[in-house]
């Protein structure tokens, strides 16, 4: 009996939206348009994007005009998130245009009289035998896009792209460079209003009165917006909707707020909690092997803030029961899926278009403003109205990254080999994103009379990469584990996607524990590593890390190295890490950071580099300086005062190295940093200084308190 | 309200404004100059920063009144895409950014260091974007780009 193979499948992306004129578009003479569902979130996808288009279509990349998303046009790709748009976006569009190239060769072959496989392309001008010639414009009104793709389609192999694997320049630097307003945040619609959204310092307080006679004084005043326990402002005038904001803050009583956590005391609290368990992953030996003793050990990172460079803006204008939504939302459908819900509007009657944004690093309050333009700009007279959070807001009101503790007990055998591992984590969720539930995850949602409950943050599926477990199951070889996740079912501070998820708690974690075991055995890290990985890509990134750092450099006093290894949700880019940093008494310094990355193929290797340079500097910020604090009342780190990052002057040297392989489907880079150089730089810690910090973040006040714990 | 008047990019401009609105503001809502960025209003982050008299400051927290007289220089002042500032030549090359809403409050920062010396070394452009941050962890590309702008116009 014989069984026909498998149908190919459509990539992801492309299943969801199958229509090939949804993706490309042929415009004016020497145009094409490229839409993608996917959005600049200043990782420089927009340009890996073209690349794969101008590769396929076989055009000049200076030829594509890349289109913002925007539900009006774009297909649906979900969010921008996970280090997944390349996987996503670039698939997809890398079969859509080898399809729409076939298609156009076919018609140039029946208007030539050549067969299709003589013909040749050349920046968009087919050519065949005889000197023949035609052009993807000249035909486009022969080829119609309106088809759905076919699974299928062959695109180039890896050897014919020129443009993939080369590092060209991003096509929206000049814009920055130049001044060219590019920003949602300097977008000016005639006729623009500004909207303030009054919110409440102490976490959980609802407004329960409201004096508006002050704030209605104020000249430029348009409306004083209120309902329920939302309230806000819109003015002439940004500098007006400030004063009566301010005006309105005077009038406003609030109900007490909802107690928050001993920040003093994060694991008590998340031990404490109730939850809900689940067992991730466990691995049973085949040959159980006696443990002689336990090493158990508790490590745990706070809460994190996004803390984009830019506070949050969204701009919203009605036209009788229709709305327009400007957002550098990571996700323009399902916001607009969350707009439907609380306006109570289908969604045809909601366009959510995207603008860049500052940097953004998860879901930040990009839609709540959103949903805050959305409902002030109803007391706008159809004039379109832009909310700007302010900095207070950003750092107090926007969700957070969850803080975790995470438990590993590692049972040895008399020679301190690995033959049991346990690993739980008490978090709350990482992820509380718009367009996912059936109630809505919106702040102001939660705001309005007949609020809907405040979303508790869940953590996605493990075959998305999980959550609070994310990279929680060892890469290594040991021959058993169990590994458990509590998530919180309370939630006094608000979570949500932040870079990496629980990777880089989970990261350090095991990381850090392993570096322990290493030093039992008096075993070099990186050699015991390595006898644990069955994965040679793995064992590559670390080896090439190890080559590139010298490793292992001359001790030297006052000088510590560390090594970090993990491959980003098991299933994305591998990156190892190496860390030298300077230790004067209790005070530390990073000096340099020397990584490795494997993302597959490289569409674009310096910006592959960019993405990692950036992501290991942002974990050296989280890890030597970062944490929301909070009393029992507020979150009290509002400005960058009360939460600093790290300045120029402290940033270390970064030292990057790619393996490519062009031939291995490419995968994103953004988050795979994280947890290796947060392990790195708390195992060079060790090095230098003798201590284990297994509390993050590594201030000089922890530090000392780890030497008071050894001594 | 008064009329300031002071120097924007080269030309005369003089606003009728309340003396103690921020230059910030009337840049971007007078004046159409969207370089310089709102990031904290607090004089933090330096994401709205311009030249003011060969100098960097952050012009969020700077009164108009204070701006009388003086020559303010922003990114749009700068140079364009015909003709570029070294520093804007730099950080293309380098390709000095992840979401770029920092930069224009770097590049005056940078443009003001350059201005009082011109061959800095790495510590010293470290120090001089100290009041900048960059939350995308740009920043040693930049550090690069501003070195490569100044040996291009030590050499020039
Ligand atoms: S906006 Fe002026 S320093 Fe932050
Ligand atoms: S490049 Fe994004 S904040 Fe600097």
């Amino acid at each position: 009996m014989s069984m026909a193979p498998p149908a190919p499948n459509l990539p992801v992306s492309l299943a969801a939206n199958p229509r090939l004129s949804s993706w490309v578009k042929f415009t004016v003479e020497g145009r094409v348009a490229i839409s993608p569902g996917k959005v600049e979130i200043g990782q420089g996808i927009v340009t890996a994007l073209a690349q794969i288009a101008a590769d396929e279509l076989d055009i000049e990349i200076g030829r594509i005009d890349m289109i913002r998303a925007s539900t009006a046009t774009s297909p649906n790709e979900g969010v921008t998130s996970g280090s997944l748009s390349i996987q996503h976006s670039g698939r997809a569009l890398r079969h859509v245009c080898a399809d729409v190239r076939q298609r156009f060769l076919h018609a140039a072959s029946e208007r030539l009289g050549i067969d299709a496989g003589l013909l040749d392309v050349a920046d968009g001008t087919i050519s065949g035998p005889g000197n023949v010639r035609t052009s993807y414009w000249e035909l486009s009104g022969d080829v119609s896009l309106d088809h759905d793709a076919v699974a299928g389609t062959v695109a180039k192999s890896a050897i014919a792209r020129s443009m993939a694997g080369q590092s060209i320049q991003r096509v929206d630097i000049p814009d920055k460079v130049f001044a060219r307003p590019r920003f949602i945040h300097d977008h000016a619609l005639s006729g623009l209003l500004h909207g303030r959204v009054l919110r409440p310092d102490v976490s959980g307080a609802r407004l329960i009165a409201l004096d508006e006679g002050a704030a209605r004084a104020v000249s430029g005043l348009i409306a004083v917006v209120r309902d329920g326990g939302f309230a806000g402002v819109v003015a002439e005038s940004e500098v007006a909707a400030e004063a009566a904001l301010k005006a309105l803050r005077k009038g406003a009583t609030w109900s007490a707020g909802q107690p928050l956590p001993n920040e003093g005391d994060l694991a008590g609290f998340l031990r404490s909690q109730p939850v809900e368990t689940t067992v991730v992953d466990t691995r049973i030996a085949a040959a159980p092997a006696q443990a002689t003793h336990s090493l158990r050990r508790q490590y745990t990172r706070p809460y994190i803030a996004h803390a984009s460079i830019a506070p949050s803006c969204a701009m919203a204008q009605w036209n009788s029961d229709r709305v327009h939504v400007w957002t550098h939302s990571q996700g323009v459908y399902l916001l607009r899926a969350d707009l439907s819900i609380v306006l109570k509007l289908p969604v045809e009657n909601i366009v959510v278009e995207h603008m860049e944004g500052a940097g953004c690093y998860g879901h930040n309050a990009a839609d709540d403003v959103a949903l805050d333009a959305v409902l002030l700009a109803r007391a706008a007279g159809g004039l379109p109205v832009r909310v700007q959070w302010t900095r207070h807001d950003e750092m107090c009101h926007a969700p957070f990254g969850a803080a975790m503790a995470i438990e590993i007990a590692a049972d040895l055998d008399a020679d301190n080999e690995i033959v049991g591992w346990h690993h739980a984590i008490w978090s709350n969720g990482h992820a509380a994103r718009p367009g996912r539930a059936t109630q809505p995850a919106l702040l102001a949602a939660s705001e309005i009379a007949n609020p809907y409950p405040r979303m508790i943050s869940t953590n996605p599926p493990a075959a998305n990469g999980g959550g609070g477990d994310r990279n929680s199951v060892p890469l290594y070889d040991f021959p058993a584990w169990t590994i458990t996740s509590h998530r919180l079912l309370t939630m006094p501070v608000r979570t949500s996607a932040l870079r990496t998820l629980g990777a880089q708690g989970n990261v350090f974690a095991i990381e850090s524990l392993l570096d322990e075991i290493a030093a039992l055995r008096g075993e070099d890290p990186i050699a015991f590593r390595l006898r644990h990985l069955r994965d040679e890509r793995a064992k590559d990134v670390l080896r090439t890390a190890a080559r590139r750092a010298g490793w292992r450099p001359q001790k030297q006093s006052g000088i510590g190295h560390g090594v970090g290894f993990a491959r980003y949700k098991n299933t994305g880019a591998y990156c190892a890490a190496i860390a030298e940093i300077e230790g004067t008494g209790d005070d530390i310094r990073v000096r340099r950071l020397t990584l490795a990355v494997d993302v597959g193929e490289a569409i674009n290797p310096d910006g592959v580099i960019n993405q990692i340079e950036g992501g290991a500097i942002q974990a050296t910020s989280w890890v030597l300086k970062e944490r929301v604090r909070f009393d029992l009342e507020r979150i009290t780190s509002t400005s960058w005062t009360d939460y600093p990052i790290l300045t120029f002057s402290e940033v270390p040297a970064v030292d990057v190295e790619i393996i490519q392989r062009p031939e291995v489907e490419p995968v994103g880079a953004g988050e795979a940093a994280h947890g290796p150089v947060t392990a790195a730089i708390a195992n060079a810690v060790f090095d230098c200084l003798g201590v284990r910090v297994r509390d993050l973040p590594m201030t000089r006040d922890r530090i000392i308190a780890a030497m008071e714990l050894t001594s | 309200m008064p009329v300031i008047q002071f120097q924007l990019n080269g030309a005369t401009v003089a606003v009728d404004t309340d003396p103690d609105q921020t230059l910030l503001d009337v840049l971007r809502s007078r004046l159409g100059i969207t370089s310089p960025h709102f990031g904290c209003g607090a004089g933090e982050c330096g994401a709205c920063r311009v030249v003011v008299d060969d100098h960097a400051m952050a012009s969020c927290d700077m009164p108009m009144w204070s701006v009388a007289d003086k020559t303010v220089v922003t990114v749009e002042g700068l140079g364009t895409a015909e003709q570029p500032h070294p520093l804007q030549r730099a950080f293309i090359s380098e390709q000095a950014m992840q979401c770029g809403y920092c930069v224009s409050g770097i590049l005056a920062s940078a443009a003001a260091l350059l201005k009082r010396n011109p061959s800095p070394t790495e510590a010293e452009v470290r120090a001089a974007l100290d009041r900048n941050l960059c939350r995308c962890g740009s920043h040693n590309r930049m550090v690069r780009a501003v070195l490569r702008a100044a040996s291009e116009m030590s050499s020039s």
